[in-house]
């Protein structure tokens, strides 16, 4: 880490007056492999060896090491913490999860993150984003809708 | 069904106290990869508005799976954990979680269903200051599937 003293800046909260529905979000690629999924195991306290024990997984019938659904939903929600400008202007997240993300040791996986401005109150100031996430073609999850307030 | 009806409605007392730390939130917020400064840096946290550094959205199912534990290793809910999958998960933020917050957990079992052959609990667990300050509800389905 820096020495350097911090410069805190004033909020950069997205204004709700630039925001209009549907406004699409940046997208993004998130990139997970084994050593990712470990990092998160020991983050979150999940360590369910489904999710970074090969022979493991395979022996409970499934094709490979799958990412933990929490990675991937809270992998996603960046894209909108970034988009607002502060990761406390999301008040509310929900997702389903729809497949797993199997994670493949050589290779890892990629997982696209898309997301689209679904609606706006003006008296609230609340928007409700829609994310989609796919791997391997896939959508991973579904009814994913964060409301983030803005200013 | 592969988990105890009567379930449905229950509620476990209050967890342990939960304390919220800088270095737990730094660990999760690198761990999913948010860059947001919010999360490392407090004199940042400051200038918007918060007491310390604040957690990302989904940190908050650290403290929920910890609850819902008290229902998975209950031996009279029989739930086998090797055949347990994650439904669903949902989050409402009535503030950020905050480093140096001390939060218990109370864990409501909602609703006990079958369908298919695999049974699926929603639990709810909601999360408040030692001090009673709602904090977050976190609400989660899990899909314990069935016999083949």
């Amino acid at each position: 880490m820096s020495a350097q003293p911090s410069t805190p800046t004033a909020t950069p909260v997205r204004s709700f007056s630039d925001v209009a529905v549907g406004d699409a979000l940046p997208s993004m690629t998130v990139h997970v492999d084994r050593a990712r999924l470990v990092q998160y195991a020991g983050a979150s306290l999940d360590r369910n060896r489904i999710h970074w024990d090969e022979p493991f997984a395979k022996a409970v019938g499934l094709p490979d090491v799958i990412a933990h659904g929490m990675f991937t939903m809270g992998s996603a929600v960046t894209l909108v913490t970034d988009w607002a400008g502060d990761a406390g202007r999301v008040v509310e997240y929900g997702v389903r999860f729809t497949r797993p993300v199997v994670v493949p040791y050589d290779t890892g996986a990629d997982i696209e993150v898309a997301g689209v401005v679904k609606s706006a109150d003006p008296e609230t100031k609340r928007v409700t984003v829609e994310l989609t996430a796919t791997a391997a073609g896939e959508k991973v999850l579904g009814r994913a809708l964060a409301v983030a307030v803005l200013d | 069904m592969p988990v105890n009806a009567d379930f449905q409605g229950r509620v476990y007392p209050p967890t342990e106290t939960y304390r919220v730390s800088a270095a737990k939130i730094r660990e999760f917020a690198e761990a999913v990869g948010s860059a947001d400064p919010v999360h490392v840096d407090a004199d940042v946290a400051r200038t918007r508005g918060y007491a310390d550094v604040i957690a990302p959205p989904t940190f908050a199912v650290l403290i929920a799976q910890q609850c819902d534990g008290q229902l998975i290793r209950d031996p009279e809910a029989g739930i086998d954990f090797s055949r347990v999958v994650h439904g669903e998960q949902r989050f409402v933020h009535h503030r950020p979680l905050t480093a140096g917050d001390a939060v218990v957990g109370t864990l409501h079992v909602d609703t006990v269903r079958e369908a298919g052959g695999h049974a699926m609990v929603t639990t709810r667990t909601e999360l408040a200051t030692e001090a009673g300050e709602s904090v977050c509800t976190a609400t989660s389905t899990i899909v314990i599937r069935g016999a083949e």
